[in-house]
């Protein structure tokens, strides 16, 4: 089994290259201009890489891809360069079911449905095997990844937190199955309702799952509240990622880790920073909090 | 069932108090799929899930063009009902359901969702005070990546289903100024673009005026991807300051001094994460969990006077129509 047995503890993000900040329109927008190269994206991964941060964790936005060929491009440079993708790239399809309507989207994404041939895809849509249609939407979403190291493997939070509201548990397993057996990778999910993915997930009796949710101080889009986000992670067993732990800049770097790093069954921590000066500071933030964390409960 | 049905399925199945009974689509392939994953019984013919005798309320969430037919048949149920919006394409079939549901004493609410957003909600609150002076001014934006290509073929693309930008993306700018500011008197200088569409407009250009003097331009456009989802901006100008609010802030400017609750001289500004309040599920944003409780408390409250009511939307699909009213006139 080639899943990710440990998870680094520092995890590199990527909104901030795609024009995403949840606290300003105006922010994000500075952000695309910035990073309209795909070259801007790689020399702020290049500043991590060499900070000792291994794991980037991405969307399947059309330009990872291209980040995708750099790094199969330079195997020696980026020997141990992983990564985690979350997937589908959520806006992609709300788009495509607006302007195809449902079906229109499906007959798009679906690989091989086109021109209504008997090819796998095609077939898959005729004989309406929706699972048979979601492994082929994972494999036409990882296939930018071939050949590069993705031990764990994401279902976003809208998707993930779709599939829970619906209360659509088999495609829950069937998600967790296709990863583990065609990927050897381990599934996560993405959601920003915690306690209640946990519960559906233990249903799916989908064990010991690896969880990325916003965890922060003040809060924020962490949907049944801080307190039981605390409990959920202190009681529960699962791997907990936190991502949003600066509530996109509403906390102070510093207020923030110390936060995040003194629940000690946090196994990671995602952030996305832009220049050298605060990747390093974050890092050293996370790192200088986890060992306090670490001595004191020695 | 579109983004918005399958949205807000979710979230009211998640909703604690609220037990879903059944589904209907005119797709069999979507029925098909909620019937082998979800655990609801599915309809092809709304007018069978509506017979139902266990319902209290239906979440519409079709074409335009099918809304004022399906929310009849279910008042005439006696169902409260919540739409997405716009809410009727003609205005005539709106008045009369205003009415009907006025009568059956139903609760009716569309899903008009800026007014379930914190930063709007901070931006009326501060306009009801007064602190900007008197408004004078206002642009009121919107733009976002829905159409591309010259393709697509869906009941959007179609104008007489209610397709294209001004039902769409327009009719959540035009129900949000009526919210912050008001119903203007007069349009003028409208311009329905096409830009990629073959039968409907892919932009929206137009000047609301007031009988007060106040004058405001809307300006919305759906084919502009350097945004990367729908975003929305009013600024909104007075004697003494102004605010311009979008999802994530609100920042309010006040000219020479300080103002009530804190205001100070020079720019304020609102987060997000200030004045957003927790929902007890989340998909896409607070403010979709937030309206579909809301109108769930309205029932179990029996309150009447709701946000979003039909009466409210009513007020946006007759905008609407003097719009394209003006619109059509400038082209003779």
């Amino acid at each position: 089994m080639g899943g990710a047995s440990k998870i680094d503890r520092i995890l590199f993000g990527d909104n901030q290259f795609f024009g995403i900040n949840h606290m300003s329109g105006e922010k994000a927008r500075i952000q695309a201009v910035r990073f309209r190269d795909t070259k801007a994206i790689i020399d702020v991964l290049d500043i991590a890489y060499d900070l000792g941060i291994r794991t980037f964790m991405c969307t399947t936005h059309g330009r990872i891809a291209e980040i995708c060929n750099h790094m199969r491009a330079n195997p020696d440079r980026y020997a141990d360069f992983k990564f985690y993708p979350g997937m589908p790239y959520a806006h992609k399809y709300a788009n495509a079911v607006t302007e195809y309507g449902m079906m229109g989207a499906l007959k798009r994404f679906v690989p091989g449905s086109f021109l209504g041939t008997v090819l796998r895809g095609g077939k898959a849509l005729a004989t309406r095997d929706f699972l048979g249609m979601m492994r082929l939407m994972i494999d036409s979403e990882m296939k930018m990844f071939e050949g590069l190291i993705t031990e764990v493997i994401f279902l976003q939070n809208v998707m993930t937190d779709m599939l829970l509201g619906l209360g659509f548990k088999d495609v829950f397993i069937a998600y967790s199955d296709y990863i583990r057996e065609k990927y050897n990778a381990e599934p996560g999910f993405f959601t920003m309702n915690l306690p209640l993915l946990l519960d559906i997930l233990e249903e799916c009796e989908v064990d010991n799952p690896i969880v990325c949710s916003s965890i922060n101080k003040i809060g924020f889009r962490m949907c049944g509240g801080k307190e039981a986000y605390e409990k959920t992670i202190k009681e529960r067993k699962f791997r907990p990622i936190a991502m949003s732990v600066f509530a996109s800049g509403a906390i102070p770097p510093a207020e923030a880790l110390e936060y995040v790093c003194s629940q000690k069954q946090i196994e990671s921590i995602v952030f996305g920073a832009s220049t050298k000066a605060h990747i390093k500071q974050t890092k050293e933030l996370i790192e200088n909090y986890s060992q306090i964390t670490q001595q004191s409960s020695e | 069932m579109g983004k918005m049905g399958i949205s807000h399925y979710a979230i009211i199945n998640a909703h604690t108090d609220v037990h879903v009974v059944g589904v209907c689509d005119s797709s069999g392939f979507v029925l098909k799929a909620i019937a082998k994953f979800g655990d609801v019984q599915v309809f092809k013919d709304y007018r069978a899930l509506l017979d139902q005798n266990n319902l209290d309320c239906v979440l519409i969430a079709t074409p335009t063009s099918s809304h004022g037919e399906i929310m009849r048949y279910a008042l005439e149920q006696n169902l409260h009902v919540f739409v997405e919006k716009p809410f009727c394409l003609k205005v005539d079939e709106g008045r009369e359901l205003v009415e009907l549901a006025k009568q059956k004493r139903r609760i009716n609410q569309v899903g008009y969702h800026y007014r379930f957003v914190g930063s709007f909600q901070k931006a009326k609150a501060i306009l009801e005070k007064n602190i900007i002076g008197k408004v004078y001014h206002f642009t009121a934006e919107a733009y976002g990546p829905v159409v591309l290509k010259p393709k697509g073929s869906t009941w959007r693309t179609k104008s007489s289903e209610g397709g294209g930008c001004l039902h769409d993306y327009a009719s959540h700018v035009v129900n949000l100024v009526d919210y912050l500011i008001g119903s203007p008197d007069r349009v003028a200088g409208t311009v329905l673009k096409r830009i990629f569409s073959r039968d409907v407009e892919d932009a929206v250009y137009a000047t609301l005026l007031y009988d007060n003097g106040l004058s405001g331009q809307l300006a919305v456009n759906w084919s502009d991807e350097t945004y990367r989802k729908m975003s929305t901006q009013i600024e909104i100008y007075g004697t003494k300051g102004k605010i311009i609010a979008d999802r994530q802030e609100c920042k309010v400017y006040l000219r020479n001094s300080n103002g009530p609750c804190g205001l100070v001289s020079g720019w304020n500004l609102f987060y997000t994460t200030d004045l957003t309040k927790d929902v007890w599920f989340y998909l896409r944003g607070e403010e979709y969990s937030s309206q579909v409780n809301y109108f769930v408390e309205s029932i179990k409250n029996n309150d009447l006077n709701n946000i979003n009511s039909f009466a409210s939307a009513l007020q946006t699909d007759i905008l609407i129509d003097l719009l394209k009213d003006d619109a059509v006139g400038r082209s003779k």
